[in-house]
Parts: structure tokens; sequence; C-alpha cells
């Protein structure tokens, strides 16, 4: 059973006066099957784990571990930590001019499957996928992300989350910028994935909206670049109903 | 609009409307003629010499490069229909389209000793492309080369440079009116070449002229695309793509001179640059004289900088002498290749050097796909994927 480790992680940015530490020890197990919501204020550093995690050069690790069954992830480059299984669905999906749609989901499956995959399975199983996320088929031949709506941009990270099944699937404030329908739909595909038992999911918000359609087992309270309260998915209640004022206090909102 | 402006580049732009303080006619050092004795030999600090390497020019620029008749060996092949000639100087077509506007440009016309006519006549519409091979042997030649399309006629011209040569040239397309002509040209030296050359288009009334420039090889390749409408309603597309490598200097320097009403020009150019001196030049001068009512024009240059220690230049003018037109704007930009693009394709499981071939691919398939020539856009790809596998590698 895929477990992903983290044990006292501790991470910096360079900022204009030398480097700033956003994560200041965060430990958390997250095994398949099971599904995390991390939950914070703006600025308490939910963002910086999610791309710490997928391996983004902005972050520099300056302690602590992450392994994946074992294997240590932080030693990986970006491409194979995506290859060992973590995912990152990301808020601000980054446009790729002149790439379409289907060339890249194509490439993508081919270096996480290590095998081109079969050209009519493969069209079957994109057009089955974007029909349940309510995507046009004219979609694939879009250019990735570019003109983009808000919506269109989550549906298409939660379309490749369904075809590249990941082991952990990190999503960050996929929730976020999306009308209640489109929430509902992202969701189900979220859901999708989650109901197949293979995958851990660690599913980072700042609001409890998303929490109505896709229930965690385990909610996770972040301020300050730590996880400062664990609990059950009744955590979630109390943050909707009382806020984050009493994780704030005294600690560092930047 | 420059964003994203990597250090050693420039993209200084301008929009000038009204008496301009330095219009484009005013920036040369003499101005156009056929002779090379009415130039004066460039010191380098020239408006239309500043980026150049003179040195690197190998004379063709002070008199000192000379024919040799081991320069270039030009092929030309025809469908029926088209007549194929070799002419003196002093036939009546040479010199048609414009005059020679600097000094390699003149070298060239007071130097050649024969000239190419290929003539493709009215109404004569070619299903295949006629096309001018100039394989460069190892020499100096000036050469001459006219296209002339009569009216209502629609060919495809392929010009073909290969090989290693030190040249100087002048390309006159003569369009008739209402005629469709299309111009690729394809600069695909050795490393050693070095190129000069003024392609002059003359559109004529509601006549299209499509130039496609191609630019991978030569040590130095220096090209000035021109058109002047000889009446109203004609539309110029001229299109360019370069990869500049390591050490080589590539600038492209276009004109569109709109003095006729009711005419379009639209400009693009994307360049991708890697390695160590890699420097690409773009000029874009557009001018939209007072009675060039009715004028639509743009143009843009994009530039992707793969490594460090690549320059670009580039510079968009605009200079507008009646507000009477339908539209007229330019855009240019040079972007780093972009990380948080390598980013989001690595975390999809793609390994580095595939993700920034995809981005590369990306960033040309457009333009590649507006040349509307379906072996030579599966030629332009096939060559940039192997500039790519050199420079990944």
């Amino acid at each position: 059973m895929a477990t992903l480790e983290i044990h006292d992680l501790h991470v910096s940015v360079e900022a204009e006066n030398g480097p700033r530490e956003i994560l200041r020890g965060v430990d958390l197990t997250v095994k398949q099957g099971e599904t995390h919501a991390i939950m914070g204020p703006n600025g308490s550093g939910k963002s910086t784990l999610a791309y710490s995690l997928a391996g983004h050069p902005k972050y520099t690790i300056t302690g602590g571990t992450v392994t994946l069954d074992g294997e240590d992830v932080l030693e990986m480059s970006v491409d194979e930590r995506a290859r060992a299984g973590v995912f990152l669905a990301m808020q601000y999906p980054v446009e790729v001019p002149g790439v379409s749609v289907s060339n890249f989901l194509r490439t993508s499956a081919t270096a996480i499957r290590g095998e081109a995959p079969k050209l009519r399975t493969w069209v079957k199983e994109v057009k089955e996928a974007m029909e349940r996320l309510h995507m046009d088929p004219a979609f694939a031949e879009r250019n990735v992300n570019e003109g983009f709506s808000g919506g269109e941009k989550k549906r298409h990270e939660i379309l490749q989350l369904e075809l590249l099944k990941p082991k952990i699937a990190i999503l960050d404030e996929t929730d976020s910028g999306l009308d209640v329908d489109a929430l509902r739909q992202v969701s189900e595909g979220v859901n999708r994935v989650r109901d197949t038992g293979e995958v851990g999911t660690l599913l980072i918000t700042h609001y409890t909206r998303i929490l109505r359609y896709i229930k965690p087992d385990f909610v996770h309270v972040f301020s300050a670049g730590r996880i400062v309260e664990s609990g059950g998915a009744e955590l979630a209640d109390k943050l909707e109903n009382e806020g984050y004022e009493a994780y704030v206090k005294g600690g560092v909102t930047a | 609009m420059a964003d994203n402006t990597p250090a050693g580049s420039t993209t200084d732009g301008a929009i000038q409307v009204g008496g301009p303080k330095q219009p484009i006619d005013a920036r040369v050092s003499a101005p156009a003629s056929y002779d090379v004795a009415d130039f004066p030999v460039p010191h380098g600090r020239e408006e239309e010499w500043r980026f150049t390497p003179l040195a690197r020019l190998r004379g063709l620029h002070d008199g000192t490069a000379v024919a040799d008749g081991a320069g270039v060996r030009v092929e030309v092949t025809a469908p029926e229909g088209v007549t194929v000639e070799t002419v003196g100087r002093d036939d009546a077509r040479l010199g048609k389209a414009g005059k020679p506007v600097d000094r390699v440009a003149a070298q060239a016309f007071s130097s050649f000793e024969k000239a190419s006519v290929v003539s493709i006549p009215k109404d004569a519409v070619l299903t295949e492309p006629v096309r001018i091979a100039v394989r460069g042997e190892g020499g100096v030649a000036f050469g001459h080369q006219v296209i002339e399309i009569g009216a209502f006629a629609e060919a495809v011209v392929v010009l073909d440079h290969t090989g290693d040569a030190t040249l100087a040239a002048n390309v006159e397309y003569l369009i008739g009116d209402g005629a469709k002509l299309t111009v690729v040209s394809v600069q695909d030296w050795d490393p050693t070449a070095v190129h000069a050359a003024q392609h002059t288009a003359l559109v004529g009334r509601d006549a299209s002229f499509k130039s496609v420039i191609v630019t991978f090889g030569g040590d130095l390749v220096r090209l000035h695309p021109r058109v002047v409408y000889a009446g109203p309603g004609g539309e110029a597309e001229l299109y360019g793509l370069y990869f500049t490598d390591q050490g080589q200097h590539q600038e492209h320097r276009l004109l569109v001179d709109h003095d006729t009403p009711h005419c379009r020009s639209n400009v693009a150019y994307k360049g991708a640059l890697q390695g160590k001196d890699a420097h690409a030049v773009w000029i874009g001068d557009v001018l939209i004289r007072a009675a060039a009512e009715g004028t639509d024009t743009y143009e843009l240059n994009r530039n992707l900088v793969l490594t460090d220690g690549a320059r670009v230049d580039s510079v968009p003018n605009l200079e507008i002498e009646t507000g009477e037109i339908v539209g007229a704007g330019h855009a240019s930009a040079t972007g780093r290749f972009d990380d948080e693009q390598l980013f989001y394709l690595m975390a999809r499981g793609i390994p580095a050097d595939e993700a920034r071939r995809l981005v590369v691919r990306g960033f040309f398939a457009e333009l590649v796909q507006q040349i509307g020539i379906p072996d030579l856009e599966e030629r332009l790809i096939a060559k940039i994927e192997a500039e790519l596998e050199a420079a990944v590698a």
C-alpha cells in the first residue's frame, strides 16, 4: 500500500533580504485510499507544501524527509516524482502555446506508463474521461491552458488526474474560482478517482465548501508553516463556524 | 509590448504619428541607388549597420570581395509554361522592383555578370512549385534573380540556399495585377557561409504576395525583405522563422512601404536562439505614407531564448502619415524559455529534454502552419527537431 511520509519538513524561498523559511517542520503521513484536507489561512504555507512535494525549483528544502514507499522523494527530479506516482493539480495551471491538449495528454501518459498507450483504446479512454467531466470534445484540440476559463483549467487538471492514476494526488486549491456546477463536476471527478481506493489524496483548500462534495478522512489546520491541529471531518465544521482566527493569533500570516 | 526581456536584448519599438523625429528614410546613411559608388563604406555605427559584425562580411561591404567564378551554382527547375532565361546586365526587367538600399546590395547590383529571370505567364496557375537551388561552392558571388508573374497567375517559388559561399544578391518579385505569388526562401547554409541579400517585391493591383523566410544556417545572414505596392488592393504576408545557434549572426530587416491606398500587410517573424554569441536581429519598418488611406497593417516578432549567452535585437518601427487607415499595430517580445512551462510538463512525468522540444515545437507550430506547403512544413519541423537535438545534447 502506497504511503507518503513527510517528516519535519522545512522549506525556504529566496526573498529580497535572504532566504525566508515558509515551512517549519511539517509532519504528515498519507496512505493510499485516505483523503486528508489541509486547511489554513492565506500565507500559511499550504501551497508551498504542495509545490515542494512536486519539486518546484523555487523552493529549497532545508530539513526533513519525504518518502514514498520508503523511496526518497526529495532526491528525485520533478519528472521522476511524477513517474513515481506523485501528482499535483495546480491552482494556476500554466499555458503552453502551440501544444494541443491531446498531444500533451498522450506525451504525459506515455511518460507515466512507460509506454505509449495503444491509440484506439487511448482515444476512447480520453473521450470518455472528458465526457464524465462535461468537457467539449473540441477541447482536445486547443492549446494547453491557453484561453481556458478558470473552470476549464480545473477540469483539465482533474482529467489528467483520472488518466494518469497517481498513487498520491495533491490538489492545490482546486476549488478556487469555480462556480457551483463546476465545483460539483470537478469534485465528482476527484471522487471517481478516490473510489478506486488506489490513491491517497491531499486536498489543500482555503474554504470548507469543497468538503461538502469530497469527504475527508482527516482534516489538518495549517498555520505559520506547520500543522497546528488535526482531527476528523468534524474539525472542518468547527472551522466553518469559527474561521481561522484562533489559529492565526500570534502566528505568522505573511 | 515587451515582456520578460532577458538581459542582452533590446526591443525598442516605436510608433510615430505625424512628423516623426527620425523618419525611416532618414535613418539610412545614403539614399537608395543602383551604384555602389553612391554608398560610403560603412564603419559600423550607421543605424542600418550598427548590429552587423562588418568584419565577418568578408569584404562584401568595402569592395574587397571579388567574384571568383566558384561562388554559387544556380539550378532552376520549373514546370511547363514557365520561362527561365539567363540575361545580361542591360535587360529591361532588371531593377524594376526597386533600388538597392545599402552598400552590399548595390555592390551586388554593380557586380553581377548574368542575371536569371523566371517568368510565369499571365493567367497560368502552376500546380508544382518553381524550385531555384542556390548551391554554395565555397567562393565569392554576386547574384541577381528576377521572378516575374503575369496578371492573375498563381505560383509558388522555393529558393533553396545550401553549401558554403560568400554571396551578395538581389532578388526581385514583379507581381502582376491580381496575381498570387508565394515565395519561400530557405537559408540552410553550411555554418561558414556569408549571405547578404535584398528581396524586393513590387505588388500589383489586387495582387497577393506571401513571403516565407526560413534561416537556419550560415555564419552571417543579413536579409532585407521589402514590399512596395504598384496599385491599390495589394496584400503582403511576410513570415519568417529563424533558429540562431552558437556564434551565428542572423539579421532580418523588413520594410513595407505603404504608399498606395487600400493595401494590407501582415508580418510575423519568430526565432529561437541557443548558445554563446548567437545573435538575431529583427528590424520591422512599416511606413504608411499620406496617400495610403485604408491601409491595414500588423507586424509581430517573437523570440525564444533557450540558453544564456544569446542576444536578440528586435526593433519594430511604425511610421504613420495619415489617420485614414483601417489598422496599424506592432508587437515584439523576447522571452526566456519559461521555467514554469518546464515545471508543468515535468510535473506530468515528461523528461526535461522532451518538455523543451514540446515547447519549442509549439512556439513555431502556428507560424509553420501558415506556410501552406505540406512537404516544406514537414522539412521545417524536422529541421527544428534536429536543431533542438543538437541543443539538448
